[in-house]
């Protein structure tokens, strides 16, 4: 599969490299605007395109072996049945494999496009340990679950409503997954999100050849369509409404907030011009269209996430014309996977390991990036070696200094609530419940940011406590 | 190199592959093909009474992403004139003087048609008759194919009247469909046929299209039975040849072997089970006449690697080992062994043991990947797990004999033993 892939990654670079060769030449600066619209259009094409049809589908999906307590499944934090959903695609029953996939995760459509499999179900395909590729799995999820969208299937049928009402902070993966379960037990949801869109991160916060903003409302339209879900938009907790309004108008509330910007870098000249965090660039990206993102020629990302290298990759295909990227540990211990990294590399990103940053120079704008040398120490709380600095240093020319080195839980809106928490994160019980009376949460709030795919579990999980909790009721979902 | 020259009842081939009776062997431009492609010999397609075909006139079984595991046809022996068949055998003949000509045939139902037949075919130079008492669909209606096949008595009239004229070998084909292909092959042995044929195609419907409602093949909203043949159809093949070849009369003659052969390997398994040589339709219908190299190469690399230097080492040579149940030795006794190095941890030994079986075998939880253990005590050797095993020897079947020596359920019986103690 990493052969392949690496193959299509090519591909891919070469048009990224082709084009940037006939790109208009400007002083270095930031600056919106840089390609044609081909090449924008080339650049942001989808990085793993669907099967181009039916018979595709089924020649993959009839290699899968149909194991028994199957390691993809195990390995799926919303433990989608895989091997069972696969069949269905060889039994040409798309509708029952496209069901299968959505009771376990209802943005499995989503999923398949942004879940870095190579670590999760693919990664534990028994094919690999033949040396063989494993088993296409997100491209077969998508497969069914793209077609159930188009044909706008609603697999699930809601129970009449029980005139019990929850309102779910956040429309992103954790809130909407929390709705939808609760909903198909006739629970009245609504949904208060503070942007103009549903989706959360999956709309807002991935390289946008993953997912396009179309299909994030797609989406969220179709996990709507069972109805019972009511999204008030542009609704932000702490400013248009209050916890203390949504306890009392409502029978439980669940917090899905997610985390907010990037983690403060801590450094001086971190207020200079040009130096901007990830999840803001790759927001600004995804709302205001790719022409009208202002990029800079020589760009440093600082860290090794998924962010990072969505950042990393997206500045690149902007029309940056160097991007490097800074990790201060070595890749043993990067977060990314190796997948994720390779799609950096080959779009001609460079990787500095063991450096972090000391300080952003530059009169006004970023001009100068100073990094310390690392090396790696003792084992930290995290288990990988810390890194150490050295006390050598050296400087980076850059124009653009981009901040992924994790995001910041919003620590203040959760404090003033009187939330209990642990450095901004919500803590809660083995019942997803927190220290306040009928208030519950899940998702990156919690857990200080994970895959999109761990949202949408901690969704369900949010959800069946409240019907058991609450409303003493049972739910069906896993 | 092996020499696979075949010699079945005189007639000649530079190996032991004929294509079947059936479209590919239709006329002379499909044959002058399949000669130049290497083919051993042909069975013309079937010559006789006037006929009429329909649209459309095949329909498959797909399996597991494999299309064309099994292949069903609803047509009729040639509909082409006679005279042009029998002048472009001739021609055949002529260009190919090495390779085998055999011709089927199916005449109408009197003694007068078959013999007019038999001299105007003989008449081109053809090597053998093959006689069609199998097609099972369109001419049974009429009394003849499988019509003919089912009854051994009108099927040894018709052998006889073949004999009173025909100077070159006679194969004679049976159906499938019967209890017992035995009876009518001993009937048309008596008769004289100098040799037998089988399988022809199994009566068959491949599946029901679920928007019409019709099944397959389509013939203006209405279908028929077809004959099935194709992978699907070997190892019913070869239990039928394996009949004929254990039958003390029927075995008496050469036998040509048919049914789902599509690679040498399933050639080999029948030449084992006793056909001196092989007809092949289907897999070059799917695959073209181009299969014939690694039909040719397949079965000499395996000759040479266990030392047969002539078809004739090694035909019917399993015909013995396929026994009575009552003879078989019951204190013969293995168990499944999973070798850990090798297992990929797909669980499917374990469900099809657990849910379908005898509990054999043992699961140990871990994340991602189960161990699975085989429980001796409990394994009664069944093959399961091995057969759904996807890695290559990775479960073996290891011999614990219950006891050093041999005994059968007639002496196990008799000596009291203790039954039903699982």
């Amino acid at each position: 599969m990493r052969t392949r892939r690496f193959r299509r990654v090519t591909q891919r670079n070469l048009l990224t490299l082709l084009f940037s060769a006939v790109k208009k030449s400007k002083a270095m600066a930031i600056a919106p605007n840089k390609l044609t619209t081909q090449q924008y259009d080339n650049n942001f094409a989808d990085i793993h395109p669907p099967f181009e049809n039916k018979t595709a589908a089924q020649v993959e999906a009839s290699r899968c072996l149909f194991c028994y307590d199957a390691p993809c499944t195990k390995s799926c934090p919303t433990h989608i049945d895989v091997p069972k959903f696969i069949k269905q695609i060889v039994t040409h029953n798309v509708k029952g494999s496209a069901h299968t996939i959505f009771s376990s995760n209802i943005m499995g459509a989503g999923c398949s496009k942004v879940c870095p499999v190579e670590k999760l179900c693919e990664g534990s395909c028994v094919f690999n340990l033949l040396d063989e590729p494993p088993i296409p799995i997100a491209k077969l999820q998508r497969y069914s679950t793209e077609i159930a969208m188009d044909n706008n299937w609603q697999l699930f049928q809601r129970k009449m409503s029980t005139g019990k009402k929850v309102a779910v902070v956040g429309a992103g993966p954790a809130g909407l997954s929390c709705a939808h379960v609760l909903s198909r037990e006739g629970v009245d949801v609504t949904i208060y999100e503070k942007e103009s869109k549903g989706g959360g991160l999956m709309t807002y916060g991935i390289a946008a050849y993953k997912v396009t903003p179309q299909f994030c409302e797609d989406e969220v339209n179709y996990i709507t369509g069972i109805g019972g879900i009511d999204i008030r938009y542009n609704q932000e907790l702490g400013k248009d409404i209050s916890l203390e309004e949504l306890q009392a108008g409502y029978d439980a509330v669940y917090l899905g907030i997610g985390v907010g910007i990037a983690r403060e870098l801590d450094i001086p000249g971190e207020e200079l011009e040009g130096v901007v965090d990830a999840i803001r660039f790759i927001y600004e990206l995804r709302t205001k269209g790719f022409p009208a993102v202002p990029v800079g020629d020589k760009v440093a990302v600082i860290g090794m996430g998924m962010t990072a290298i969505d950042a990393a990759t997206q500045a690149k295909r902007l029309g940056a014309k160097e991007v490097t990227m800074l990790y201060r540990r070595t890749e043993t211990e990067m977060p990314c996977t190796r997948h994720e990294l390779d799609i950096a590399m080959l779009d001609g990103c460079e990787i500095i390991w063991l450096a972090a940053p000391k300080e952003i120079k530059g009169n006004g704008k970023a001009e100068q990036l100073i990094c310390s040398k690392m090396k790696l120490g003792e084992p930290d709380a995290s288990g990988r070696r810390s890194p150490v600095e050295t006390g050598e240093t050296f400087t980076l020319e850059v124009d653009m200094v981009i901040k992924a080195a994790g995001q910041k839980p919003f620590d203040k809106l959760v404090q003033s609530m009187n939330l209990e928490n642990k450095n901004g994160k919500i803590v809660i019980d083995e019942n997803c419940s927190t220290n306040l009376k009928g208030v519950f949460a899940g998702g990156d709030d919690v857990n200080g940011g994970k895959e999109v795919v761990d949202a949408v579990q901690a969704g369900k999980d949010g959800a069946a406590a409240i019907l058991k909790n609450t409303f003493h009721a049972k739910t069906q979902s896993k | 190199m092996a020499n696979i020259t075949s010699n079945f009842l005189g007639i000649k081939s530079p190996n032991p592959f004929w294509l079947e009776s059936a479209p590919p062997t239709d006329k002379k431009y499909n044959v002058l093909r399949a000669f130049e492609a290497g083919w051993g010999g042909v069975v013309w397609k079937t010559l006789g009474s006037q006929v009429k075909n329909v649209s459309s006139r095949y329909s498959a079984v797909d399996f597991g992403g494999q299309r064309v595991m099994g292949f069903n046809n609803i047509e009729l022996i040639s509909d082409r004139p006679l005279e042009i068949n029998l002048k472009e055998i001739a021609e055949c003949i002529k260009l190919f003087p090495d390779r085998a000509m055999v011709v089927s045939l199916m005449a109408d139902n009197d003694k007068k048609s078959w013999h007019e037949l038999i001299k105007k075919v003989e008449d081109t130079g053809a090597h053998g008759l093959e006689l069609n008492f199998g097609c099972p669909h369109g001419m049974t209606e009429r009394g003849m194919g499988a019509a003919v096949g089912q009854d051994p008595e009108i099927a040894c009239m018709v052998v006889e009247w073949v004999m009173e004229v025909a100077t070159i070998p006679v194969i004679t084909k049976l159906t499938p469909n019967v209890h017992s292909v035995v009876p009518t092959g001993r009937s048309v042995v008596k008769a004289g046929t100098h040799g037998l044929s089988l399988i022809n195609t199994i009566q068959s419907v491949t599946g029901v299209d679920l928007d019409t409602l019709v099944p397959n093949p389509y013939v203006a909203g209405k279908s028929v039975f077809g004959g099935y043949c194709g992978p699907a159809v070997k190892p019913i093949a070869l239990k039928m040849l394996t009949t004929i070849a254990q039958d003390e009369l029927t075995s008496k003659v050469p036998i040509s072997g048919i049914g789902g052969i599509s690679t040498w390997k399933d050639a080999v398994e029948f030449m084992l089970l006793g056909a001196s040589n092989v007809q092949v339709c289907k897999a070059a219908m799917t695959h073209a006449f181009r299969i014939i190299e690694d039909l040719c190469e397949g079965l000499n690399n395996w000759m040479d690697e266990k030392g047969y230097q002539r078809l004739e080492d090694f035909i019917g040579k399993s015909v013995p080992t396929i026994t009575h149940w009552e003879d078989l030795d019951i204190n013969y006794h293995h168990i499944a062994k999973i070798n850990q190095d090798k297992c990929i941890h797909c669980g499917l030994c374990y469900i099809a043991c657990e849910d379908t079986s005898h509990q054999s075998i043992s699961l140990e939880y871990g994340n991602p990947y189960n161990t699975y253990t085989v429980i001796e005590k409990e394994c009664v050797g069944c093959n399961l797990c091995k057969l759904v095993c996807p890695v290559e020897n990775c479960i073996t079947m290891e011999e614990h004999r219950v006891a050093p020596e041999y005994i059968n359920w007639v002496e196990f019986q008799k000596r009291g033993l203790p039954l039903n103690d699982h």
